[in-house]
């Protein structure tokens, strides 16, 4: 647990990059620090590893007052993780995760070791190991500068918008990959954005600061969407909330229909025969995975991939609101689909369906 | 040709001195150059000081500063130690720069994560910034050589034995062999320090001959 208490840092200029800021990061949880530019998330996030010392208040890890603590063995015992990687440019990327070990004063060959399993563990290829930094894509080196921050297996890791200098594709990915590891870890989060969504995304709970560094909110992402403190959380968090709310509700049972479907290479008639007067059917595999919905009166032959209509989004049974009703949304045949944990086809569901289900549930906001 | 053949021990023995001359103060030059540059690029208040007042040394004629020496050191005339130390005055004046601004090419997030991962002000300084800085001090480093290997033949003139003592032998004798002997070997002796700089450069920075080979998984 990371304890901040009144905790202010003005500059020698005279600004106040943080303002009174008393904060708790609970023990194997993510805590994110959003806020605009210059609101004092990097510089509280410095202050914890006392790259910047605070001007007042105290930080607490475990209870033990880190003013205390020598500053390098205080970073040894926590992951730092920092835009673009920060990778040295000098030494392989096996060296570069095998530093902090290195440093800890474990031997060659087990620091190696520890760093070979950790590059697997963020899914790089093991020879990727011997290369140097610049010979590595962007989202790679992103990686190794989270299996770096991870080598000592520390319990704290700091982390300062570590996936914003790549492209949206590639931080959909390494964000996804983050939570699967944490889920894995259980480590103790400190991670800085600028970005509400990847904020409500990662956060366990988040807390918003605006200019100053003052704390405007701190609350999980439901709670954040369903009820912003004040206008600038408000806006802050920008449009759509109401149905971005809906991505932290599980759905309950829906309502599902028994959907006819047809297997991908079979004949065009089949198809229309099994849709049975409906424009559209769907098309699935042996192991009854949709695959997308097709249009048996505009084709002739039998059902090719290149045929299929991708628009619908694919829910799973058990998942949000938010992916029932997007599935049900954005298929052709306006019947939504569902799938089990396999990926097999359960079931479909129309947006009613899912509306009504919002609909029952209680009023006022989340917890 | 005949000259050059008839006198190889002799303009070996000049050779050599010369390269001894150009060298110790090249390497202590670097090794005066490293901690002041460093104190420059720590120090902004010492910046411009330190790189102004060690490039105005490098403005003084070389043959004034070797007459001034004996003066300075107490040492004689003809001591190759003037030339020594006159020489790592001008590899000072032209390295301090060099290495402030190599230290200075060292990016700002690679020396936040090394201070973020523990590693101390002393270890850092050598294990980050000046393997990362090599590849600018050594470009300044060849470039101090050259300069060395040239200024050293100056120093015949006071009678000090190098290469350039052809120079001056053979302008004395109005015999052309001696000093085209003298600045052909001149030649080669800049031509191989500034080489085995390059190389010693390379040895130590393998990284940067990496070109960047197909990305082995996506991301
Ligand atoms: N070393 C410094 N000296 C003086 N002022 C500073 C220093 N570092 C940061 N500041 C100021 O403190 C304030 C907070 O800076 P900080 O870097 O913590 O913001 P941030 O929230 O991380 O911003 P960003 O999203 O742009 O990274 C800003 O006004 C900034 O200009
Ligand atoms: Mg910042």
């Amino acid at each position: 647990m990371i304890s901040f208490t009144d905790v202010t840092k003005v500059y020698p200029g005279g600004t106040t990059a943080v303002g009174g800021l008393s904060l708790v990061a609970p023990t194997g949880k993510i805590t994110v620090l959003v806020g605009p530019s210059g609101c004092g998330k990097t510089t509280s996030l410095r202050m914890i590893n006392r790259m910047i010392e605070p001007t007042s208040g105290t930080i607490e890890i475990d209870g033990r007052d880190t003013a205390t603590l020598d500053p390098n063995e205080l970073r040894r015992g926590i992951g730092y993780v920092i835009q673009s990687g920060g990778l040295f440019p000098h030494r392989t990327i096996l060296d570069n995760v095998a530093t902090v070990p290195l440093l800890l004063g474990w031997s060659r060959t087990r620091s190696r070791q520890v760093a070979a399993e950790l590059l697997e563990r963020v899914g790089l290829a093991p020879e990727l190991g011997k290369r140097y930094p610049n010979q590595l894509s962007g989202g790679q080196q992103q990686r190794v500068g989270v299996a770096r921050a991870l080598a000592a297996d520390p319990p704290v890791m700091l982390m300062d918008e570590p996936f914003s200098a790549v492209d949206p594709v590639v931080r959909e990915q390494l964000q996804d990959e983050f939570l699967r590891l944490q889920a894995e870890l259980g480590k103790t989060i400190v991670f800085v954005t600028h970005d509400i969504d990847e904020a409500i995304k990662l956060g366990d709970q988040v807390a918003v600061l605006r200019v100053g560094g003052v704390l405007v909110q701190l609350a999980s992402p439901a709670k954040l969407l369903a009820d912003p403190h004040d206008d600038f959380v408000a806006d802050f968090l920008g449009r759509d909330r109401g149905y971005r709310g809906l991505a932290f509700a599980a759905a309950p049972e829906l309502p599902l229909r028994d959907e006819p479907v047809v297997l991908l290479g079979s004949p065009v008639a089949d198809g229309a025969r099994i849709a049975a007067g409906d424009r559209w059917v769907l098309v699935v595999d042996e192991a009854r995975s949709p695959l997308g919905w097709a249009e048996p009166e505009v084709l002739t032959g039998v059902i090719d991939r290149h045929h299929l209509h991708r628009g619908g989004t694919v829910a799973r049974l058990g998942g949000s609101l938010r992916a029932a009703l997007d599935a049900a949304l954005s298929s052709p045949s306006r019947r939504g689909v569902l799938v089990d944990d396999d990926g097999s086809l359960v079931g479909t569901v129309r947006a009613q369906d899912v509306l009504a289900a919002i609909e029952r549930r209680p009023e006022g906001a989340p917890a | 040709m005949k000259w050059f053949l008839g006198h190889l021990p002799q303009i070996g023995s000049l050779l050599l001195n010369h390269a001894v001359l150009a060298l110790i103060p090249l390497v202590v030059g670097l090794l005066l150059a490293i901690p002041l540059g460093w104190l420059a690029r720590r120090y902004r208040l010492l910046y411009t000081p330190l790189i102004a007042g060690t490039g105005l040394l490098y403005t003084i004629p070389s043959l004034a500063l070797f007459i001034l020496m004996p003066l300075i050191l107490g040492t004689g005339i003809l001591d190759p130690l003037n030339v020594v130390v006159a020489l790592t005055i001008y590899t000072v004046a032209l390295l301090v720069r060099t290495v402030a601004d190599g230290l200075g090419s060292v990016p700002d997030e690679v020396l936040q994560a090394a201070t973020a991962m523990g590693i101390g002000r002393v270890r850092r300084f050598f294990g980050v910034e000046l393997p990362l800085a090599v590849p600018v001090i050594s470009a300044g480093l060849r470039v101090a050589a050259v300069s060395n290997v040239s200024i050293v033949s100056v120093a015949a003139l006071l009678g000090i034995p190098q290469l350039g003592s052809l120079f001056t032998d053979g302008f004395a004798r109005d015999f052309v062999d001696p000093i085209v002997v003298g600045i052909i070997a001149c030649m080669v002796l800049a031509f191989a320090l500034d080489l085995s700089i390059l190389g010693a450069s390379r040895a130590l920075t393998p990284w940067l001959r990496t070109s960047r080979p197909a990305v082995g998984r996506a991301a």
